[in-house]
Protein backbone atom coordinates (compact mmCIF):
# COMPACT_ATOMS: atom_id res chain seq x y z
CA UNK A 1 0.00 0.00 0.00
CA UNK A 2 2.92 2.22 1.15
CA UNK A 3 6.46 2.39 -0.15
CA UNK A 4 9.13 4.20 0.07
CA UNK A 5 12.47 4.25 -1.55
CA UNK A 6 16.03 5.81 -0.13
CA UNK A 7 13.83 8.83 0.85
CA UNK A 8 16.12 11.53 1.49
CA UNK A 9 15.20 14.77 3.06
CA UNK A 10 17.89 17.87 3.24
CA UNK A 11 17.03 21.36 4.47
CA UNK A 12 19.70 23.81 4.04
CA UNK A 13 23.06 21.75 5.36
CA UNK A 14 20.48 19.95 7.44
CA UNK A 15 20.02 16.07 6.30
CA UNK A 16 16.33 15.21 7.97
CA UNK A 17 15.59 11.80 6.78
CA UNK A 18 18.93 9.40 5.23
CA UNK A 19 17.58 7.13 2.71
CA UNK A 20 14.22 5.77 5.07
CA UNK A 21 12.86 2.45 2.95
CA UNK A 22 9.20 1.82 4.00
CA UNK A 23 6.93 -1.34 3.07
CA UNK A 24 3.67 -1.28 4.67
CA UNK A 25 0.99 -3.49 3.36
CA UNK A 26 -2.72 -2.53 3.04
CA UNK A 27 -4.69 -3.29 6.56
CA UNK A 28 -1.45 -2.78 8.38
CA UNK A 29 -1.58 -0.14 11.86
CA UNK A 30 1.89 1.41 12.29
CA UNK A 31 3.29 3.32 14.59
CA UNK A 32 6.57 5.29 14.26
CA UNK A 33 8.17 6.21 17.36
CA UNK A 34 11.27 7.95 18.15
CA UNK A 35 13.03 11.02 19.81
CA UNK A 36 12.22 14.89 19.07
CA UNK A 37 14.02 15.75 15.97
CA UNK A 38 13.85 11.90 14.58
CA UNK A 39 12.40 12.67 11.47
CA UNK A 40 8.94 10.92 12.26
CA UNK A 41 6.72 13.69 11.13
CA UNK A 42 8.73 14.25 8.08
CA UNK A 43 8.00 10.91 6.63
CA UNK A 44 4.17 11.33 7.21
CA UNK A 45 4.09 15.21 5.44
CA UNK A 46 6.17 13.19 2.97
CA UNK A 47 3.50 10.10 2.56
CA UNK A 48 1.13 13.08 2.36
CA UNK A 49 2.71 14.75 -0.39
CA UNK A 50 2.72 18.16 1.98
CA UNK A 51 6.67 18.25 1.23
CA UNK A 52 8.68 17.04 -1.80
CA UNK A 53 11.69 14.32 -0.82
CA UNK A 54 15.52 15.85 -2.22
CA UNK A 55 15.45 12.31 -3.43
CA UNK A 56 14.21 8.80 -3.45
CA UNK A 57 10.40 8.05 -4.08
CA UNK A 58 6.97 7.18 -2.55
CA UNK A 59 4.69 4.65 -4.02
CA UNK A 60 1.18 4.66 -3.03
CA UNK A 61 -1.00 1.55 -4.44
CA UNK A 62 2.28 1.76 -6.30
CA UNK A 63 1.87 4.50 -7.65
CA UNK A 64 4.11 7.45 -8.01
CA UNK A 65 2.79 10.32 -5.70
CA UNK A 66 4.40 12.80 -8.04
CA UNK A 67 2.46 11.55 -11.20
CA UNK A 68 -0.81 10.67 -9.45
CA UNK A 69 -0.65 13.40 -6.78
CA UNK A 70 -4.40 13.77 -6.72
CA UNK A 71 -5.52 10.28 -7.08
CA UNK A 72 -3.27 9.80 -4.21
CA UNK A 73 -4.61 12.48 -2.16
CA UNK A 74 -8.03 11.41 -2.17
CA UNK A 75 -6.90 8.26 -0.69
CA UNK A 76 -5.66 10.21 2.65
CA UNK A 77 -6.36 11.21 5.69
CA UNK A 78 -3.81 13.08 7.05
CA UNK A 79 -4.28 14.51 11.29
CA UNK A 80 -1.02 16.43 11.99
CA UNK A 81 -0.58 18.41 15.04
CA UNK A 82 -2.64 21.14 14.11
CA UNK A 83 -6.62 20.86 13.61
CA UNK A 84 -6.76 22.14 9.83
CA UNK A 85 -9.86 23.85 11.04
CA UNK A 86 -11.36 27.12 10.26
CA UNK A 87 -11.99 28.20 13.85
CA UNK A 88 -15.01 30.58 12.63
CA UNK A 89 -17.26 27.56 11.29
CA UNK A 90 -19.14 25.20 13.07
CA UNK A 91 -17.78 21.67 12.59
CA UNK A 92 -20.51 21.14 10.44
CA UNK A 93 -19.27 23.50 7.85
CA UNK A 94 -15.88 22.84 8.36
CA UNK A 95 -16.94 18.89 7.29
CA UNK A 96 -19.44 20.08 4.54
CA UNK A 97 -16.39 22.69 3.01
CA UNK A 98 -13.98 19.55 3.09
CA UNK A 99 -16.34 17.16 2.37
CA UNK A 100 -17.03 18.90 -1.12
CA UNK A 101 -13.23 19.09 -1.56
CA UNK A 102 -12.69 15.49 -1.62
CA UNK A 103 -15.84 15.30 -3.69
CA UNK A 104 -17.69 13.01 -0.97
CA UNK A 105 -21.42 12.63 -2.23
CA UNK A 106 -24.16 13.42 0.44
CA UNK A 107 -21.68 15.54 2.44
CA UNK A 108 -24.19 17.01 4.64
CA UNK A 109 -25.40 13.53 5.79
CA UNK A 110 -21.87 12.38 5.96
CA UNK A 111 -20.80 15.33 8.60
CA UNK A 112 -23.58 14.90 10.33
CA UNK A 113 -22.67 11.15 10.84
CA UNK A 114 -19.04 12.14 12.05
CA UNK A 115 -20.05 14.49 14.29
CA UNK A 116 -22.01 12.05 15.94
CA UNK A 117 -19.54 9.64 15.75
CA UNK A 118 -17.09 11.81 17.77
CA UNK A 119 -19.85 12.65 20.13
CA UNK A 120 -20.08 16.38 19.36
CA UNK A 121 -23.44 16.51 18.34
CA UNK A 122 -24.97 18.84 20.66
CA UNK A 123 -22.28 21.59 19.39
CA UNK A 124 -22.97 20.85 15.69
CA UNK A 125 -23.59 24.77 15.05
CA UNK A 126 -21.09 26.19 17.64
CA UNK A 127 -17.63 27.68 16.06
CA UNK A 128 -14.80 25.63 16.70
CA UNK A 129 -13.23 28.03 17.95
CA UNK A 130 -15.35 28.12 21.06
CA UNK A 131 -14.18 24.68 21.62
CA UNK A 132 -11.61 22.81 24.05
CA UNK A 133 -8.02 21.16 22.41
CA UNK A 134 -10.41 17.82 22.60
CA UNK A 135 -13.07 19.17 21.18
CA UNK A 136 -11.52 20.47 18.24
CA UNK A 137 -9.25 17.23 17.99
CA UNK A 138 -12.33 15.06 17.91
CA UNK A 139 -13.40 18.00 15.09
CA UNK A 140 -10.17 17.69 13.39
CA UNK A 141 -10.43 13.49 13.18
CA UNK A 142 -13.40 13.69 11.39
CA UNK A 143 -12.04 15.95 8.90
CA UNK A 144 -9.72 13.95 8.39
CA UNK A 145 -11.74 10.62 7.32
CA UNK A 146 -14.92 12.46 5.98
CA UNK A 147 -14.27 11.19 2.74
CA UNK A 148 -13.30 7.62 4.08
CA UNK A 149 -9.27 6.96 3.15
CA UNK A 150 -8.14 4.01 2.46
CA UNK A 151 -5.02 5.17 4.47
CA UNK A 152 -4.75 7.40 7.42
CA UNK A 153 -1.54 9.34 8.58
CA UNK A 154 -1.94 10.38 12.58
CA UNK A 155 0.49 12.90 13.23
CA UNK A 156 0.67 12.73 17.90
CA UNK A 157 -2.80 12.06 17.83
CA UNK A 158 -3.23 11.74 21.44
CA UNK A 159 -1.43 14.62 22.35
CA UNK A 160 -3.34 16.98 24.69
CA UNK A 161 -6.73 15.01 24.74
CA UNK A 162 -8.51 14.10 27.85
CA UNK A 163 -9.52 10.43 28.82
CA UNK A 164 -12.53 10.54 26.30
CA UNK A 165 -11.24 12.02 23.30
CA UNK A 166 -8.73 9.71 23.84
CA UNK A 167 -11.24 6.76 23.63
CA UNK A 168 -13.28 7.92 20.98
CA UNK A 169 -9.92 8.69 18.61
CA UNK A 170 -8.94 4.89 19.49
CA UNK A 171 -12.44 3.50 18.56
CA UNK A 172 -12.28 5.58 15.53
CA UNK A 173 -9.06 3.95 14.53
CA UNK A 174 -9.79 0.48 15.06
CA UNK A 175 -13.08 0.66 13.44
CA UNK A 176 -11.08 2.10 10.67
CA UNK A 177 -8.72 -1.05 10.79
CA UNK A 178 -11.29 -3.40 11.16
CA UNK A 179 -12.40 -1.81 7.36
CA UNK A 180 -9.12 -2.37 6.00
CA UNK A 181 -7.70 1.42 6.42
CA UNK A 182 -3.81 1.08 6.61
CA UNK A 183 -2.87 3.33 9.54
CA UNK A 184 0.47 5.09 10.07
CA UNK A 185 0.64 6.76 13.27
CA UNK A 186 3.88 9.07 14.40
CA UNK A 187 3.40 8.91 18.67
CA UNK A 188 5.49 9.74 21.86
CA UNK A 189 2.87 7.35 23.37
CA UNK A 190 3.79 3.98 23.47
CA UNK A 191 0.78 3.06 25.07
CA UNK A 192 -1.44 3.70 23.07
CA UNK A 193 1.19 2.59 20.31
CA UNK A 194 1.19 -0.85 22.09
CA UNK A 195 -2.76 -0.83 22.13
CA UNK A 196 -3.80 0.10 18.39
CA UNK A 197 -1.11 -0.85 16.31
CA UNK A 198 0.54 -4.52 14.81
CA UNK A 199 4.06 -3.14 13.53
CA UNK A 200 6.29 -0.86 15.18
CA UNK A 201 8.84 1.57 13.52
CA UNK A 202 11.65 3.54 15.85
CA UNK A 203 13.62 5.79 13.66
CA UNK A 204 17.07 7.57 14.82
CA UNK A 205 18.59 10.44 13.04
CA UNK A 206 16.43 10.34 10.25
CA UNK A 207 16.91 6.62 9.41
CA UNK A 208 14.95 3.65 10.58
CA UNK A 209 16.65 1.69 13.32
CA UNK A 210 14.12 -1.10 14.14
CA UNK A 211 11.15 -2.52 12.48
CA UNK A 212 9.06 -5.23 13.93
CA UNK A 213 5.54 -7.01 14.78
CA UNK A 214 3.79 -6.38 17.89
CA UNK A 215 1.72 -9.05 19.42
CA UNK A 216 -0.77 -9.32 22.37
CA UNK A 217 -0.06 -5.69 22.80
CA UNK A 218 3.10 -6.06 24.36
CA UNK A 219 4.07 -2.59 26.09
CA UNK A 220 7.21 -3.80 27.64
CA UNK A 221 8.45 -5.21 24.48
CA UNK A 222 8.31 -1.43 22.84
CA UNK A 223 9.85 0.18 26.06
CA UNK A 224 12.85 -2.19 26.26
CA UNK A 225 13.67 -1.74 22.31
CA UNK A 226 13.03 2.22 22.53
CA UNK A 227 15.53 2.31 25.06
CA UNK A 228 17.87 0.00 23.58
CA UNK A 229 17.72 2.05 20.29
CA UNK A 230 17.74 5.47 21.22
CA UNK A 231 19.22 5.82 24.61
CA UNK A 232 21.62 2.64 24.44
CA UNK A 233 19.82 0.93 27.32
CA UNK A 234 17.89 -1.81 28.19
CA UNK B 1 -14.76 17.57 -8.93
CA UNK B 2 -13.92 20.05 -11.63
CA UNK B 3 -11.21 23.00 -10.81
CA UNK B 4 -13.95 25.43 -11.02
CA UNK B 5 -15.77 23.67 -9.08
CA UNK B 6 -13.70 23.14 -6.22
CA UNK B 7 -12.65 27.17 -6.38
CA UNK B 8 -15.98 28.14 -5.89
CA UNK B 9 -16.33 26.00 -2.76
CA UNK B 10 -12.70 27.90 -2.03
CA UNK B 11 -14.34 31.42 -2.76
CA UNK B 12 -17.48 30.53 -0.84
CA UNK B 13 -15.43 29.55 2.21
CA UNK B 14 -13.72 32.55 1.88
CA UNK B 15 -16.27 35.04 1.38
CA UNK B 16 -18.41 33.02 4.39
CA UNK B 17 -15.23 33.25 6.34
CA UNK B 18 -15.38 37.01 5.77
CA UNK B 19 -19.32 37.50 6.52
CA UNK B 20 -18.79 35.69 9.49
CA UNK B 21 -15.86 37.97 10.93
CA UNK B 22 -15.81 40.90 8.98
CA UNK B 23 -12.42 41.99 9.35
CA UNK B 24 -11.08 42.66 5.98
CA UNK B 25 -13.45 44.38 4.49
CA UNK B 26 -14.23 46.30 7.36
CA UNK B 27 -10.88 47.24 7.53
CA UNK B 28 -10.87 47.91 3.49
CA UNK B 29 -13.56 50.01 3.71
CA UNK B 30 -12.24 51.81 6.55
CA UNK B 31 -9.44 52.75 4.40
CA UNK B 32 -11.08 54.06 1.94
CA UNK B 33 -13.20 56.48 3.28
CA UNK B 34 -10.40 57.52 5.05
CA UNK B 35 -8.97 58.45 1.75
CA UNK B 36 -11.52 59.89 0.43
CA UNK B 37 -12.24 62.00 3.77
CA UNK B 38 -8.52 63.46 3.53
CA UNK B 39 -8.74 63.98 -0.21
CA UNK B 40 -11.90 66.44 0.43
CA UNK B 41 -9.92 68.08 2.88
CA UNK B 42 -6.95 68.73 1.12
CA UNK B 43 -8.59 69.60 -2.13
CA UNK B 44 -11.51 72.07 -2.55
CA UNK B 45 -13.98 70.31 -4.28
CA UNK B 46 -16.12 73.86 -5.61
CA UNK B 47 -12.35 74.15 -7.61
CA UNK B 48 -12.75 72.77 -10.98
CA UNK B 49 -9.23 71.48 -10.97
CA UNK B 50 -10.02 69.22 -7.91
CA UNK B 51 -12.17 66.91 -10.55
CA UNK B 52 -8.42 65.93 -12.16
CA UNK B 53 -7.59 64.51 -8.39
CA UNK B 54 -10.68 61.89 -8.82
CA UNK B 55 -9.06 59.49 -11.14
CA UNK B 56 -6.16 59.13 -9.31
CA UNK B 57 -8.25 59.29 -5.86
CA UNK B 58 -10.16 56.58 -7.39
CA UNK B 59 -6.94 53.98 -8.50
CA UNK B 60 -5.37 54.90 -4.87
CA UNK B 61 -8.59 53.77 -2.66
CA UNK B 62 -8.25 51.04 -4.99
CA UNK B 63 -4.77 49.84 -4.93
CA UNK B 64 -4.21 50.08 -0.81
CA UNK B 65 -7.39 48.88 0.31
CA UNK B 66 -6.78 45.73 -2.19
CA UNK B 67 -3.16 45.28 -0.63
CA UNK B 68 -4.75 45.18 2.76
CA UNK B 69 -7.17 42.37 1.61
CA UNK B 70 -4.41 40.26 -0.70
CA UNK B 71 -2.27 40.70 2.50
CA UNK B 72 -4.55 38.75 4.73
CA UNK B 73 -5.27 36.45 1.68
CA UNK B 74 -3.18 33.87 2.33
CA UNK B 75 -1.85 34.97 5.97
CA UNK B 76 -5.42 33.98 7.45
CA UNK B 77 -4.62 30.23 6.05
CA UNK B 78 -1.98 30.04 8.68
CA UNK B 79 -3.36 29.89 12.00
CA UNK B 80 -4.40 26.32 12.07
CA UNK B 81 -1.96 25.58 8.95
CA UNK B 82 -5.23 25.54 6.80
CA UNK B 83 -3.26 25.68 4.09
CA UNK B 84 -2.09 21.82 4.86
CA UNK B 85 -5.29 21.05 4.38
CA UNK B 86 -5.99 22.42 0.80
CA UNK B 87 -2.46 20.96 0.09
CA UNK B 88 -3.25 17.27 1.21
CA UNK B 89 -7.16 17.47 -0.88
CA UNK B 90 -7.45 16.30 -3.72
CA UNK B 91 -7.27 19.90 -5.57
CA UNK B 92 -5.66 21.34 -8.33
CA UNK B 93 -3.07 24.30 -7.45
CA UNK B 94 -4.81 26.22 -10.20
CA UNK B 95 -8.41 25.91 -8.45
CA UNK B 96 -6.82 27.14 -4.88
CA UNK B 97 -5.42 29.96 -6.96
CA UNK B 98 -9.05 30.60 -8.91
CA UNK B 99 -11.03 30.42 -5.45
CA UNK B 100 -8.93 33.07 -4.00
CA UNK B 101 -8.80 35.33 -6.80
CA UNK B 102 -12.07 35.22 -7.69
CA UNK B 103 -12.39 36.32 -3.32
CA UNK B 104 -9.93 38.79 -3.23
CA UNK B 105 -11.82 40.41 -6.63
CA UNK B 106 -15.13 40.24 -5.40
CA UNK B 107 -14.43 41.58 -1.74
CA UNK B 108 -12.33 44.57 -3.85
CA UNK B 109 -15.43 45.24 -5.75
CA UNK B 110 -17.52 45.71 -2.95
CA UNK B 111 -15.20 48.29 -1.72
CA UNK B 112 -15.45 50.16 -5.16
CA UNK B 113 -19.47 49.83 -4.91
CA UNK B 114 -19.28 51.04 -1.27
CA UNK B 115 -16.34 53.87 -1.85
CA UNK B 116 -16.01 55.41 -5.27
CA UNK B 117 -20.07 56.75 -4.63
CA UNK B 118 -18.77 58.17 -1.77
CA UNK B 119 -16.10 59.72 -3.78
CA UNK B 120 -17.96 61.61 -6.08
CA UNK B 121 -20.81 62.32 -3.30
CA UNK B 122 -17.70 64.24 -1.41
CA UNK B 123 -16.31 65.85 -4.24
CA UNK B 124 -19.99 66.64 -6.06
CA UNK B 125 -18.90 64.94 -9.15
CA UNK B 126 -22.30 64.77 -11.39
CA UNK B 127 -21.09 64.92 -14.99
CA UNK B 128 -19.16 61.57 -16.74
CA UNK B 129 -18.27 61.14 -19.98
CA UNK B 130 -19.49 57.11 -20.19
CA UNK B 131 -20.43 55.22 -17.41
CA UNK B 132 -20.22 52.10 -18.90
CA UNK B 133 -16.64 52.66 -20.02
CA UNK B 134 -16.00 53.66 -16.22
CA UNK B 135 -17.61 50.28 -15.06
CA UNK B 136 -15.37 48.61 -17.90
CA UNK B 137 -12.26 50.36 -17.02
CA UNK B 138 -12.89 49.65 -13.11
CA UNK B 139 -13.51 45.90 -13.78
CA UNK B 140 -10.64 44.91 -15.51
CA UNK B 141 -7.82 47.33 -13.66
CA UNK B 142 -9.29 45.53 -11.06
CA UNK B 143 -8.87 42.53 -12.49
CA UNK B 144 -5.37 42.39 -13.35
CA UNK B 145 -4.47 44.14 -10.06
CA UNK B 146 -6.33 40.68 -8.05
CA UNK B 147 -5.23 38.59 -10.36
CA UNK B 148 -1.18 39.66 -9.76
CA UNK B 149 -1.26 40.63 -6.57
CA UNK B 150 -3.01 36.78 -5.14
CA UNK B 151 -0.13 35.40 -6.87
CA UNK B 152 2.39 37.41 -5.01
CA UNK B 153 0.00 37.11 -1.80
CA UNK B 154 1.09 33.72 -2.20
CA UNK B 155 4.65 33.88 -2.61
CA UNK B 156 5.18 36.39 0.10
CA UNK B 157 2.69 34.82 2.74
CA UNK B 158 5.73 32.28 3.88
CA UNK B 159 8.40 35.33 4.86
CA UNK B 160 7.67 37.12 7.75
CA UNK B 161 7.68 40.35 6.30
CA UNK B 162 4.60 39.46 3.87
CA UNK B 163 3.04 42.89 4.73
CA UNK B 164 6.16 44.44 3.16
CA UNK B 165 7.13 42.24 0.45
CA UNK B 166 3.92 42.15 -1.12
CA UNK B 167 3.70 45.95 -2.39
CA UNK B 168 7.82 45.97 -2.90
CA UNK B 169 6.85 42.60 -5.20
CA UNK B 170 3.94 44.43 -6.62
CA UNK B 171 3.77 47.74 -7.40
CA UNK B 172 6.46 46.78 -10.45
CA UNK B 173 4.34 44.70 -12.13
CA UNK B 174 1.23 46.28 -11.65
CA UNK B 175 2.39 49.19 -12.42
CA UNK B 176 1.57 49.03 -16.52
CA UNK B 177 -2.18 48.31 -15.26
CA UNK B 178 -2.54 50.91 -13.01
CA UNK B 179 -0.95 53.76 -15.74
CA UNK B 180 -3.55 52.65 -18.05
CA UNK B 181 -6.34 52.23 -15.98
CA UNK B 182 -5.30 55.76 -14.35
CA UNK B 183 -5.06 57.21 -17.72
CA UNK B 184 -8.12 55.60 -18.85
CA UNK B 185 -10.45 56.55 -15.84
CA UNK B 186 -9.29 60.04 -16.12
CA UNK B 187 -10.21 60.30 -19.94
CA UNK B 188 -13.42 58.72 -19.43
CA UNK B 189 -14.32 61.29 -16.77
CA UNK B 190 -13.06 64.42 -17.54
CA UNK B 191 -12.21 64.41 -21.37
CA UNK B 192 -14.70 62.07 -23.46
CA UNK B 193 -13.97 63.33 -26.84
CA UNK B 194 -10.31 61.41 -26.33
CA UNK B 195 -12.00 58.20 -26.11
CA UNK B 196 -9.77 56.24 -29.18
CA UNK B 197 -7.09 57.31 -26.25
CA UNK B 198 -8.76 55.32 -23.35
CA UNK B 199 -9.90 52.54 -25.66
CA UNK B 200 -6.50 51.98 -26.35
CA UNK B 201 -5.51 51.84 -22.43
CA UNK B 202 -8.36 49.60 -21.79
CA UNK B 203 -6.80 47.12 -25.08
CA UNK B 204 -3.12 47.62 -23.51
CA UNK B 205 -4.68 46.26 -19.74
CA UNK B 206 -6.41 43.65 -21.09
CA UNK B 207 -3.78 42.02 -22.90
CA UNK B 208 -1.87 42.26 -20.30
CA UNK B 209 -4.80 41.08 -17.69
CA UNK B 210 -4.69 37.82 -20.41
CA UNK B 211 -1.32 36.93 -20.33
CA UNK B 212 -0.47 37.13 -16.40
CA UNK B 213 -3.75 35.61 -15.85
CA UNK B 214 -2.93 32.74 -17.23
CA UNK B 215 0.86 32.90 -16.22
CA UNK B 216 -0.37 32.84 -12.76
CA UNK B 217 -2.62 29.78 -13.17
CA UNK B 218 -0.18 27.85 -14.98
CA UNK B 219 2.60 28.69 -11.95
CA UNK B 220 0.78 28.78 -9.33
CA UNK B 221 1.26 25.44 -8.20
CA UNK B 222 5.22 26.24 -8.22
CA UNK B 223 4.58 28.87 -5.46
CA UNK B 224 2.64 26.45 -3.42
CA UNK B 225 5.56 24.18 -3.44
CA UNK B 226 8.15 23.46 -0.41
Amino acid sequence: MIQTKQLIKRVGDKVILRGVNLSIKEGQTVAILGPNGAGKSTILKVIATLIKPSSGEVLINNKEIKKHALEVKSLIGYLPHASLLYDHFTPLENLILFGKLYGVKDVEKRAKELIEKVGLSFFLHEPVKSFSRGMIQRVAIARAIVHEPRIILLDEPHTGLDQQAIVILNKVILEMKAQGTTTVMVTHDFKQAAEICDRIIIVKNGKIVDDFMLENNNLDLVFDKYALLTEGVV
Amino acid sequence: MSIFTNALSIAWKDLYSEWKTRQVLTTMIIFAGLVIVVCSFAFDPTNNTTKAVIPGAIWIIIVFSGILGLNRSFVSEQKNDNMHALLTAPLDAASIYLGKFLANFIMLLIVEIVAIPFLFLLFDFREMGSFPYFILVLFIGSFGFVAIGTFLAALAANSRSSEMLLPIMLFPLVSPILIGAVQATKIILTNIDKLPNAISWIQLIGGYNVIFFVLCVLLFEYVLEV
